[in-house]
Formats: structure tokens, sequence, C-alpha cells
């Protein structure tokens, strides 16, 4: 009776592993089989780019894995060699922990994904009634737009919500710089930040804070960036450029990448995935079209970036080869 | 002779320190007193940093080197959940001889609700089964499986790890004054260093993934056992202990046999916070490569889904109370001798039923995907339904509660920031000095001070200020609200009952769940980390006053009752004198909590030590993040230090101790 049931059993289970066994119908063969640990941190524009890679390169015999990582925290993952494709960082956030990053030569540049990013102050448009002449930057000056931008803790000057302090924003030099009667409150996060803000906006209340471009929020609300003299070489370090001569950062925010990183050992492992992750490139358009998809329509990520692999073939064989 | 008495009370200095920290910085020769001068601060972050870049990088024991080792244990601790991780989630893929790859499906979610389902037959307790049942039921149909899976693999090891090596110390340190007096500012360096602090060291040592979550995990989770297991077995009484001697038990007997037994009920409280807090951490752990449920959160909360962020939250807090009370019921179950002879087949009969379902069920998900995962049109979720309730809210309401918040904000928040701001740092080395001079003597005086005096000597005594400011704040309100709470809650089966669900909820519930609503409603700022702040620091609070008053023996009662007591003069003169240290052991709790919030407030965007930790953090400079956790710790150990001696004194003085 029990050697039966034992027969029975593994007969089940040789049948049913030799069915579910699955066969690589492409010609590559992979370097190794070692898994790519390939980093998505949850936002939406960043996880399309990865995963779009990361189904690429399965399709050439790579094992892989999403794994869930911190922004900042990637680095360090990189680094030691535990995470193996970085999400990409941007100037405007990153730049520091990038450069000590290629820097330590355990991890790689891998170059520019072609996607500009612009971070700076934003309004929902209905701000304008209050603060007539925006988005010139000099409406700000005047005291009853800042009082309508006010809160409790900054009454009688404006509040401006800025990122997380660690994102290394100037809000408080370009106040000073420009005499605006605004005071920074940080935001502790992402998360926060983008509540506090569509909450505002939900209310119709005004408000004037950090934002930045690709992202859900100022594609999925009404608003407009205001409008500094532009950021040129040495507004940052040089008092006397710009409309203060006493000053720095009399000017907008400079705008900067997003770049591709990748831990140095992995090069000699999966040469060819390297390769491909060297050559990955987005237009901006593109990108655009995906984050709307995947936000404002809902689309689950991992969807949204096969459906760009099916009708794309064109563009990622050019990688593959 | 009055003035003297006048002269020698804490208010007296209390006043006094009031004045002079009001007086001294109107005159501008005092500006720079607040701070210490730069000359005088230690750059104590920079020796850490060298420390820590030492032991990732040189430190070795000849062989191999230190970061070897933790990895090697890393490995080690991976393993288990690695494997369950496979069994339940990922399923298990091999290369096979000829080069393809061969995938083994996880278990289906019809064996993993049968197991659950037949622990509870075992237990004897049929709504455990149910309870199990719909609790996963729940996360399948909301397309939560997979997660939650992730999820439990890799958190039922770190709880069982916690337990033992939780009871283990704990025992130690009730066995050596020695190994206490080591041991303890050890657990409160570990439950108040914000996790951003240690983050990267750990990271570096344990590699980016479920090791290294654990390990911080672990960090966090496992002193509350180690502190309920030697307070437990303080409290045995020595009545038992000397049955023990008497009937002659070896030490070992002595252990097992007399005190285990004696101190299970209070030891479950420790079990209990070893699995709440560690579901505490899965979004931390989710950040540095746990994924699971922690992950659907953050996610879902960045791009403000509070609908699909609640529902994730809500399988975390269900993944808990399941763990919970499945192992509060395994603990308490009575074994039942039964007479005569039994087969092999009697005596395991459960056993071997659920290995037939779970091997016949796993075999037909091999070839049935529904039953790994449900295919999406027959999952569904709350959509949009949270969120419109928060806009609804948003929207109508939104002008009332912003006079509450700005009410707070002028009349207690923003006085007792500027006035913590403000005071010069002597004075409070001053009196803290004081204090503990007047509770205890020179010596607890003057080790008080000394944390203050280092905290000073960092350069971040603005942002500790703040962190007080705020936590203080927090505290308070916490422990005026939650021991009423948990003074009715001792008293009434009913509200027990219900108090116990909302606060399980609270503790597990990850704070980011409501703190984005909160933000929505409040508004980024200090209101706003004040509520999430006090919310979860209110849950031990109402647990160790509720706990404590019912750990009261029955005989006091009854003795109390036959004296003629009345119900009320039983609380006030029987149980709460008796179950003052459990309280006050919760009042600790309530502080440790808050200090631990520091992390969540960072996030929200307040200016004290947490937000200290998470810049360190984006810097990739360890030695300032553990340096700002010390100063938590410190501020933690300073105020604990002196609450419990002046607990130690009141019992004295109340004949107690």
């Amino acid at each position: 009776m029990k050697n039966k049931l034992i027969s029975f059993i593994v007969a089940i289970l040789f049948i049913n592993f030799s069915l579910v066994s699955i066969v690589r119908a492409d010609g590559h063969v992979p370097e190794s089989k070692d898994t790519i640990k390939i980093v998505i941190m949850g936002y939406s524009g960043d996880n399309i780019i990865m995963q779009i890679y990361g189904e690429l390169i399965s399709k050439l015999g790579y094992n892989i894995e999403y794994t869930p990582a911190d922004y900042i925290g990637q680095f360090a993952g990189m680094k030691s060699g535990d995470l193996h494709i970085g999400s990409p960082g941007w100037d405007t956030t990153a730049k520091d922990v990038m450069a000590d990053a290629w820097g330590s030569e355990t991890v790689l540049n891998m170059g520019n994904i072609g996607i500009s990013v612009f971070e700076d102050w934003w309004y929902p448009l209905y701000v304008k009634d209050k603060c007539p002449g925006l988005p010139n930057w000099e409406a700000l000056l005047d005291a009853k737009c800042a009082e309508s931008l006010g809160t409790v803790e900054t009454s009688p000057k404006g509040r401006f919500l800025e990122g997380p302090i660690e994102w290394g924003g100037t809000g408080n030099l370009r106040i000073e710089a420009l005499a605006l009667p605004f005071e920074v409150i940080n935001a502790g996060s992402d998360a926060a930040l983008g509540a506090d803000i569509v909450a505002a906006v939900k209310r119709k209340e005004p408000i004037l804070a950090w934002t930045w471009q690709p992202y859900w929020l100022p594609a999925m609300y009404p608003g407009e960036f205001v409008e500094w003299p532009e950021y040129g070489d040495g507004c940052y370090d040089d008092a006397s450029w710009g409309p203060n001569p006493n000053k720095t950062h009399d000017c907008g925010n400079p705008t900067g990448f997003m770049w591709k990183s990748a831990w140095a050992g992995g090069e000699s492992i999966w040469p060819k995935a390297y390769d491909v992750w060297r050559k990955f490139t987005l237009d901006e358009k593109t990108m655009g079209d995906l984050v709307y998809k995947s936000d404002i329509d809902g689309v689950d990520t991992m969807d949204v970036a096969k459906d760009w692999i099916a009708s794309n073939e064109k563009v990622w064989s050019e990688w593959l080869k | 002779m009055e003035f003297k008495k006048y002269f020698q009370s804490t208010f007296f200095f209390l006043f006094l320190f009031l004045i002079l920290s009001l007086i001294i910085p109107k005159f501008s020769i005092f500006e720079n007193l607040i701070e210490l001068p730069n000359d005088y601060k230690l750059p104590i972050a920079s020796y850490i940093s060298s420390i820590t870049k030492w032991l990732i990088e040189d430190a070795s024991f000849g062989i191999f080197s230190f970061k070897e080792l933790t990895r090697a244990l890393g490995s080690v601790f991976d393993a288990p959940s690695i494997f369950l991780k496979g069994l339940l989630a990922t399923g298990f893929k091999y290369e096979t001889t000829a080069g393809n790859s061969v995938l083994i499906q996880p278990l289906p979610w019809i064996s993993v609700i049968f197991i659950f389902v037949m622990i509870g037959v075992w237990l004897k307790d049929i709504s455990l089964s149910i309870f199990a049942s719909i609790s996963f039921l729940y996360v399948a149909f909301f397309d939560l499986w997979e997660s939650t899976m992730i999820t439990f693999a890799s958190i039922i090891i770190a709880v069982i790890i916690g337990i033992i090596l939780g009871m283990f110390l704990g025992i130690l340190s009730f066995k050596s004054i020695k190994i206490d007096k080591i041991l303890t500012p050890i657990f409160d360096f570990m439950q108040t260093m914000p996790v951003f602090a240690y983050l990267v060291p750990a990271l570096m040592l344990f590699g980016y993934g479920p090791a290294a979550a654990l390990i911080v995990t672990l960090i966090y989770a496992m002193p509350p056992m180690a502190r309920v297991t030697k307070n437990a077995l303080e409290q045995v009484n020595t009545e038992v202990v000397e049955l023990g001697q008497m009937v002659g038990c070896s030490t070992i007997q002595m252990f097992y046999k007399v005190l285990l037994p004696s101190i299970k009920p209070r030891m479950m409280l420790g079990v209990n916070q070893v699995i709440m807090l560690t579901l505490n951490m899965v979004i931390i752990a989710s950040m540095i490569g746990a994924g699971g449920l922690g992950y659907d959160v953050w996610q879902s909360l960045k791009q403000l889904r509070i609908g699909q962020g609640f529902e994730a939250g809500i399988a975390i807090t269900l993944v808990a109370i399941v763990l919970d009370r499945f192992s509060q019921k395994i603990a308490t179950r009575k074994i039942l001798y039964t007479h005569g002879e039994r087969t092999i087949f009697q005596k395991y009969k459960l056993v071997i039923v659920t290995l037939i379902v779970i091997i016949f069920t796993w075999l037909i998900g091999q070839k049935f995907s529904f039953l790994i995962t449900l295919p999406e049109n027959y999952t569904f979720s709350s959509g949009r339904f949270w969120d419109r309730i928060i806009d609804y809210i948003n929207i109508n309401y939104h002008g009332n509660i912003s006079l509450v918040r700005d009410f707070f904000f002028i009349y207690l928040l923003k006085p007792f920031k500027l006035f913590m701001l403000s005071a010069p740092w002597f004075l409070f080395v001053f009196l803290v000095f004081l204090i503990g001079f007047k509770i205890q003597g020179i010596y607890l005086g003057l080790k008080c001070s000394c944390f203050v005096l280092f905290i000073a000597m960092t350069g971040f005594w603005e942002k500790a200020m703040i962190t007080v400011y705020l936590i203080g704040i927090c505290v308070l309100l916490a422990n005026i609200i939650g021991i009423p709470i948990g003074i009715i809650a001792s008293q009434n089966e009913r509200v027990h009952n219900i108090t116990k669900v909302v606060i399980d909820t609270f503790q597990t519930l990850p704070a980011f769940v409501y703190l984005i609503p909160v933000i929505m409603i409040f508004s980024v700022g200090d209101f706003s980390a004040m509520i999430a702040v006090v919310l979860y620091a209110i849950v031990p609070a109402i647990r160790y006053t509720d706990n404590g008053i019912r750990q009261v023996p029955q005989s006091y009662i009854d003795a109390a009752t036959t004296a003629g007591c009345t119900k009320f003069q039983i609380l006030r003169r029987v149980q709460l004198p008796l179950s003052f240290p459990d309280i006050m052991l919760g009042v600790n709790q309530t502080l440790m909590m808050g200090l631990s919030m520091l992390v969540i407030t960072a996030l929200v965007g307040t200016r004290d030590l947490g937000q200290e930790t998470l810049i360190a953090l984006s810097k990739v400079d360890p030695g300032r993040g553990i340096t700002a956790g010390i100063c938590v710790a410190f501020i933690a150990i300073t105020v604990d230090r002196l609450i419990s001696a002046w607990s130690y004194k009141r019992k004295f003085e109340l004949g107690l101790a």
C-alpha cells in the first residue's frame, strides 16, 4: 500500500516536471546562468525602463531578478556587488552619490539614457489669480501673493514646499538671493511631498512646491513651473553672476540627465547583458507616453514594458545585436 | 525651615530652570551659549566613520576578514528564508543537464490555507482556522498572494530567531547582574537608534538583500523579548522557586519545569512584541531588497494610490495577527494525556492527512496556474474607494480640521519648540544633574548629565532639542490617553478584546498607510508627525497597563473583596500599585517606540535627529548617521534611567520593593 503510494507520487512528479520545462527559443547562449539583479524602486518611469531592459535580456537567456531597493541605497548595493544593474540616477537629485559611486571603481557609469530631467518650483494654474504675473518669478515678490501661499507655520511669509532635505535643494539660498518673502518647509519623502501637493490642489488651495519632470504629478494636474533667470555657468559659485551681484543661486535650477549605472564586476560575467545596457536609450516623448500610460491610465508597469517591447522590435533589436 | 524645604523640592529647580532659560537668551552676550562653542565640539562623527570603514574594509582575523565573516553569517541566515520563499512564493528553478530550466511551482494558496486550518484543528480552536482562512483568502483575492508569501517567508525566520535569542539573553541578564548591566544599554541602543543610522554599515557587511533586512529587523525587534523575559523571571514568586528546590530540581529542571511554565503568560507579551515589531520593519526591509508587501505599500503610496497601499497594509496586519494568535494559542494549549496504546497513524493522523493534501494540491498546482495565482478577473480591489473618502474629508472638512491643527500649533507645539531651542545647553546639563541627584544621588546625576553633555559635544544640539520637543509631547500625549484606556481594558473583557485588535492594527499597519492620508488632511509638518507618533507610541501604554493589571494575582483581589473593598478601591489600592512596575515598563516602552518613530517623522519632514540619519544615508556617511543615532539613544537612556530610578524609589516608598 505504502510503496504503491510512493511510486504513484513519484510518477506524478515526473510527469509534471517534464511538462513544465521551459525551453529557450533564442539563439544566444548566456555566458553565465548567475542571476542578474536589476533594481526597481517603485517609480513608474524608472520601473518601466528597468522592466524593458530586464525583459529584453531575459530574451537572451539570462536569469534575472527585479530587486526592490531605495534610490540612494542602491549605490551601496552596487558597490558591494549585491545589486547589478541600477535604476537611473538623476543629475538633479543624486549627483554626489553617483559621483562617489563612479569614483570608487566598483560602479560603472553606463552612460546617459537620453532623457533630460527638470526640477523646479511648481504651482497649479489657479495660483495665478492670487499672484498675477506668474510664471515670471517677480510675481512672488508681492507680499499679498506670498501671504496667500502661507500657512500657520510660515505666516506672514509664504510657504515653499521643498523635497526631502537630502535631495540637496537650494530653495533657502534662492530665497535669500532674490529676497523672496518665503520660507522653506521640507517634505520628508516624495510620498509626503506628493500627498501635500495633491491634497492642496484638490481643495483649490494655493500651493508652491518642488516638482520634477517626467513625473505623474505635473502630468495629472494643470500647472506651471516658475520661470527664473535662466541658469548659467557661475550662478551657483560666482556671486557677481545674475540679478543679485552679492549672492549666488539667483537663478533657476540647472537641468540634467538620467544616468545608467552598473556593478563593475558584472562586466566580465555577463558581457552581452552589459553591452545591451550601454546601448539602451529612450527619447523623452516615448518616456512621457509610457509614464502616462502607467500613471494616468493605470496600466501595470510590467504590461507597459511588455507592450513597448512587442511594438518596437526595430528599436531594441539594434541593442541586442 | 519652610524655605529650606521649599528649596529642596525638584519643582523649585524646574521653576528656576524655566526662568533662567527664558532670561539668559535675552541678553545678546549670551547668544552663543545656546549651543556649545565649536572649539569644544569633538569630531565624533569622523572617528566613527573611520572605525566603520576599517571594520568593513580592513578588519581581519588573519585567515578571513571581518566582512567575509559577516557575509558568511548572512548567507547562513539567508538559507532558510530563501528556501521558504521558493516553497511559498517563487517556486524552484532547476537547470537540467540538457540546458533547459525546469520550474517547480510554489505551494498553491489552497495548500497554505489548508495547513493553517489543520493547525487550528490541532489546537482545537476552529475560530482560529476560520480567521486564518479568511485572512489568506483576502490576500489571495486582493491579488497580494505572492507578496504576502515573500513577506511571510522572510519574517517567520526573523521572528523565530528573535524569540529564541531574546529569551536566551533575557535569562542571561536575569542570572547575572553584570551581564544585565552590559546588555541593558545595548538593548536601549538597539531599540532607539533609527534604522537609517546603521543601514549603510549593515548593507555593506551583510549584503543587499534578505540577510541585511533580517539583521536590521532583529536589532529592532528582539530587545523587548529579552526585557520581558527578564522582567517575568524577576516576578516569579519565591515560593515557586523554593518548592522547586524542595523537591530537588536540577538547574535545567528548575528552568523547564518550574520557571518557564510560571512565566509563560508574561513571556507571551514578548513574543507578541517580536512579531509586531518584525512586521513593523517590513517597509524599511523592502527598501533594502526584501520585497514583498512592504514594497507594495511603499510603491502605492509613492504614487498616492492610497487604496492599494491600504490593502497591502491590511495584509501586513493580518499576517501579524494570524502569527500572533497562533503563537499565543500554541504556547497556552493544554496537553491532554490519553491512556492506552495508539498506532502511529492515530497519533499523527492530522500530520499525515495534511501532508497528503499538500502533496496532492501541490501536484495539481503544477498544472493549473489558477491555484498558484488567481487570474486577474477573479481578483478585486477596493480601487479608488479609500482615495474618495480621503478626498471627501479633505475637500469638505479641511477648514475645521485645520483649525484644530492651527490651535495645537500655536498654543502647544510652537511655544514648546521655541523654548527648547532657546534654552542654553549648560542649563540642560545642570537640570538633568539636579533631577538625577534629587532622585537617587550624585552618581545618577553625573551619569545622566554626561549623556547630555555628549550630545552637546557632537554638534547636533539643535536637532536633539527638536527631537526632545517633538517626542516629549508625543510620549506625554500617548501616556495621558493610553494608560486610562489600558485601565478600562483591564476591567472590561469586551473593551479588552476590542482594544487588542485596534492596537495590534496600529502597531503593524505600516505608519505610512495612515500617515499619507494624515498629510493630505493636515499637510506636511510637526502636527502630522505628532499624530503618527502618538498613534504608534500609545500601543505599549495601553498594552502594558492592561497586561500588568491582569497579572495581579487573584488571591490579592479576593482578599481585598473579603475586606469589603469596592471595585474602584480594588483598582486604586490593590491593582494599580501592584501593577506599577508593568505600567512603568509601558511608559518606558512608549518612549522607545516614540523615538523609534523618528525614522517615520524624518520621512514627513521634521528637522530632528531622524532627518540627520536620513541625510547621512544619502551622503553615505556612516559616522554622521551613527552619531545622530547615538544622540537619540542617549536621550532615551537619560530619560529611562531617571524614570526607572524614580519608579524604584516610589516602589520602595510604597513598600513594594
